[in-house]
């Protein structure tokens, strides 16, 4: 069992929450992540660390209740517990020797590369994020984002915060007028970071993703979180999940990670085993 | 007299047409009769050349003796005395090419049931039977066994056995490695393996869930900590791809993912959260247990078709014979001699179809197994919504990638010397980390060697007390 120490909620759908596992916190690396389960009838579901507290031992997850795990995690309170917690999963990003990088979140995305910002700042590394959420009511995490970079980036598909567009508008201008990024990492939906590639690729520079297909065991044994990069076939949880975004099939990802949709949207309408009543 | 039919006792199953649609076991184990009948066809034979197929060695005519005089205890007693799980190893086991395959009486006729005979006296333990769980004077030494398969599990109970105090990291949730995750309940109900595992737990073995060493802790830290010995019995691995066109697409599954989300995650109980895809015709690619349980569970969640696609032929097929009898008798399709070249998609991406193309078997390959070969222009095509691959494993790098002087062969499998000893001082390792996929009773072999070579390590050999140098 694992106690939640600390929850927050970041917009009406993202959550902050930490939780005490001592024997991850000791451990993970920035692009790291989890594995919870949070009962006996649960799944199994991924979760980037988003921060942790060596000392506190405590882990930190920000997370978009988009479904039923979801949905229930967020109904948790401190002191609750879950059933299960696994990690550190995945090989840390490779941040070593960079000097000058972009870092783009879209959405919930951004608690995702918020680490890997303050890491490569931390480091010494001039570091600019892009941000792009929907609109205005949904900004996470902007002081802690602008706390960990030279400049912060927002942009709003409405155009109610910030710049209005999508997140490669500004990349497009930060390319056009600096060639001298060495890296951009990408974190955030599957459409937007394909997008980036895109993008990226047309300007030559080496650009991270970090995917997020289904996993069960996320230990490298069911199979389920493969991906096809650059042609050969990765399995996420292992060989990542961190890949090259110029070589990442985009397509297979966003369509294999829609499988179960059908399926879950009938099993998030009755969420209550948890929770009590829950509107879904 | 002995029993003289040529037959074995025949054991009672659920019916084909109805367990193809429940997950109840399918086998309903002998009755004490039915068992002393059978144990009175065994003719006791003096160089008991059954024992020489078991790889623990169980002493079969000794343990079959106490069943035909109906002192089933006393049959456990003997059966435990070398193996730790008879109740598994007794529905499991590939016993018609060990124990069964060199008893005498299979030479005219069919051999003992020993099988079966070995799981209704671990079933009859279980249900009369209290575990004389003599926990050994403990001698302080701490040992870590990575990974609770087979092959962790019964390293763990042989040291606990000596007085050692062990340690059993597991990566995932659950206890029993492949037991619980792979093998479907109707095949070995998952009750029985608990049961063996709080067996275990009564010998003092702590077992510690949700930890993946390697990232939460390395080989390294765990010798900082204490252990004085570590075995690594980490499992199998990564599932395999054909690499053909269309592995990508929706309603594709390797079986370790189809097991996973039935048998540890249940997806086919209703109570539970997890989805998986039901659909009406499935192709499962492959002719081992591993294939035999996917299509048969794939059959159990309501496919209207189910086929078994083998590149070879039925001789060669690698699974156990009781499984394919099983199989065939559940309505499961064998389209042997046949090899799938291409996943066909529709336009949402989920598969529509499969071309295949029919083998012949050519000469025997470097493997003494007749190798096959394309039968040119023979392609046609399936019509299939489902396809699940069921053609092997290859090691998982997690542990062999973070632990330094570890060292593995070309393949990826851990390298051992006969005392099952890695190259890394204090490491131990058996089970399918060594070998590849194999068999429940074979790892749970080398996880009992392990637990010996360890002990001679660690232990004052016998005897230095009375006689130092
Ligand atoms: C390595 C990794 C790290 C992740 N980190 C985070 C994180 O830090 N914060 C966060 O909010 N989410 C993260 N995710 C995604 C998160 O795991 C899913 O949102 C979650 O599994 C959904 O579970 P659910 O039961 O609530 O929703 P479900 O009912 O399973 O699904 C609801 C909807 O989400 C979609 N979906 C399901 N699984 C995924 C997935 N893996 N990725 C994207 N969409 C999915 C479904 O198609 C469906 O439309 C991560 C995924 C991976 C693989
Ligand atoms: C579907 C299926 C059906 C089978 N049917 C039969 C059969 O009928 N008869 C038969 O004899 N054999 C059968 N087998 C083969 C048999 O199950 C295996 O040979 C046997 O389980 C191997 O045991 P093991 O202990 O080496 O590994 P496993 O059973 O694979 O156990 C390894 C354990 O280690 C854990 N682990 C892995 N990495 C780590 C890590 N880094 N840290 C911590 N823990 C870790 C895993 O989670 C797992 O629990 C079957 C296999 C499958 C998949
Ligand atoms: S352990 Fe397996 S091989 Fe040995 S006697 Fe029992 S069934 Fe036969
Ligand atoms: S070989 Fe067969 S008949 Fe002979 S002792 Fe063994 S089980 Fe009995
Ligand atoms: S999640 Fe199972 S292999 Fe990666």
């Amino acid at each position: 069992m694992y106690k939640i120490v600390e929850k927050r909620a970041l917009n009406e759908a993202v959550t902050l929450m930490s939780v005490h596992a001592p024997h991850i916190a000791r451990k993970v690396l920035p692009g790291q992540f989890i594995i919870l389960r949070l009962d006996e009838y649960g799944e199994r579901i991924p979760l980037t660390v988003a921060a942790y507290d060596r000392k506190a031992g405590e882990v930190t997850i920000v997370f978009q209740a988009v479904g039923r795990t979801t949905k229930m995690l967020a109904a948790l309170d401190v002191g609750d517990d879950i059933l299960d917690f696994v990690g550190p999963l995945g090989r840390p990003t490779e941040l070593e020797g960079v000097h000058k990088a972009i870092v783009i979140g879209g959405g919930v995305g951004c608690a995702i590369a918020y680490p890997q910002a303050r890491f490569l700042h931390e480091q010494g590394a001039t570091v600019k994020v892009v941000a792009g959420f929907r609109s205005r009511d949904i900004v996470i995490l902007e002081e802690e984002m602008k706390a960990a970079c030279d400049e912060l980036l927002i942009a709003t598909d409405d155009g109610s915060y910030g710049r209005h567009g999508f997140v490669t508008d500004l990349l497009r201008e930060l390319l056009e007028a600096d060639s001298g990024y060495d890296l951009v990492i990408a974190i955030g939906p599957v459409p937007m970071m394909k997008a980036v590639c895109a993008l990226t690729k047309e300007y030559a520079v080496k650009t991270t993703v970090s995917l997020n297909p289904i996993m069960i065991d996320g230990t490298g044994m069911c199979g389920g979180c493969r991906v096809h990069v650059g042609g050969e076939l990765k399995f996420a949880c292992v060989d990542g999940p961190d890949f090259d975004g110029h070589l990442v099939d985009f397509d297979e990802l966003q369509r294999r990670n829609a499988i179960y949709r059908a399926q879950e949207q009938v099993d998030a309408n009755h969420i209550c085993r948890l929770a009590g009543e829950i509107d879904a | 007299m002995p029993n003289m039919s040529m037959q074995k006792t025949p054991m009672p199953a659920q019916a084909p047409e109805v367990r193809n649609k429940n997950f109840d076991e399918v086998t309903l184990g002998y009755t004490p009769e039915m068992a002393v009948l059978e144990a009175q066809r065994c003719l006791q034979c003096k160089h008991r050349p059954c024992m020489k197929g078991c790889p623990v060695a169980v002493r079969i005519p000794e343990f079959i003796a106490k069943v035909a005089q109906g002192d089933f205890l006393a049959a456990y007693e003997i059966i435990t005395s070398t193996n730790a799980l008879p109740a598994v190893c007794g529905r499991v086991c590939p016993q018609e090419n060990q124990c069964e395959r060199e008893c005498v009486r299979g030479i005219k006729g069919e051999s003992v049931a020993i099988g079966r005979l070995e799981r209704f006296v671990a079933d009859y333990f279980m249900e009369y039977g209290t575990a004389a769980s003599k926990r050994a004077e403990p001698n302080g030494i701490k040992v870590a066994v990575i990974g609770a398969g087979p092959a962790g599990l019964s390293c763990a109970g042989d040291l606990a056995r000596r007085g050692f105090e062990v340690t059993v990291y597991e990566a995932i949730h659950k206890a029993g490695g492949v037991l619980v995750y792979g093998i479907p309940e109707f095949r070995l109900p998952k009750a029985i393996v608990e049961r063996e595992i709080d067996s275990l737990r009564a010998l003092g073995v702590k077992i510690e869930t949700d930890m993946v060493i390697g990232r939460a802790l390395s080989l390294d830290e765990l010798g900082e900590m204490g252990y004085k010995a570590v075995f690594v019995g980490s499992g199998a691995g990564l599932p395999r791809f054909m690499g053909i066109e269309g592995e990508g697409l929706l309603g594709v599954y390797s079986a370790n993912e189809f097991l996973t989300r039935i048998n540890l995650m249940k997806a086919y109980k209703d109570e539970y959260d997890t989805p998986i895809i039901r659909s009406k015709s499935v192709a499962v690619i492959g002719g081992g247990n591993v294939a035999m349980d996917a299509a048969r569970c794939a059959m159990r969640l309501g496919a209207e078709r189910v086929y078994i696609v083998y590149r070879r032929g039925e001789e060669e097929i690698p699974a156990r014979l009781e499984e394919i009898h099983h199989a065939k008798e559940e309505g499961i399709e064998f389209r042997l001699l046949t090899a799938p070249t291409r996943l066909l998609g529709d336009d949402q991406g989920w598969v529509r179809g499969m071309e295949c193309v029919k083998m012949r078997l050519g000469e025997p390959d470097a493997s003494g197994r007749r190798s096959p070969v394309e039968i040119p222009g023979s392609q046609y095509e399936m019509e299939v919504d489902s396809v699940i691959m069921a053609i092997g494993t290859s090691p998982n790098p997690l542990i062999r990638t973070t632990t330094e002087g570890l060292q593995a062969d070309r393949r990826g499998c851990l390298i051992v010397n006969e005392e099952m000893a890695t190259t890394k001082p204090g490491v131990y390792a058996g089970g399918d980390a060594v070998t590849g996929a194999a068999t429940v009773i074979l790892a749970m072999g080398a996880g009992k060697k392990a637990a010996e070579s360890i002990a001679n390590l660690l232990l004052p050999s016998p005897g230095s007390e009375e006689n130092p140098a």
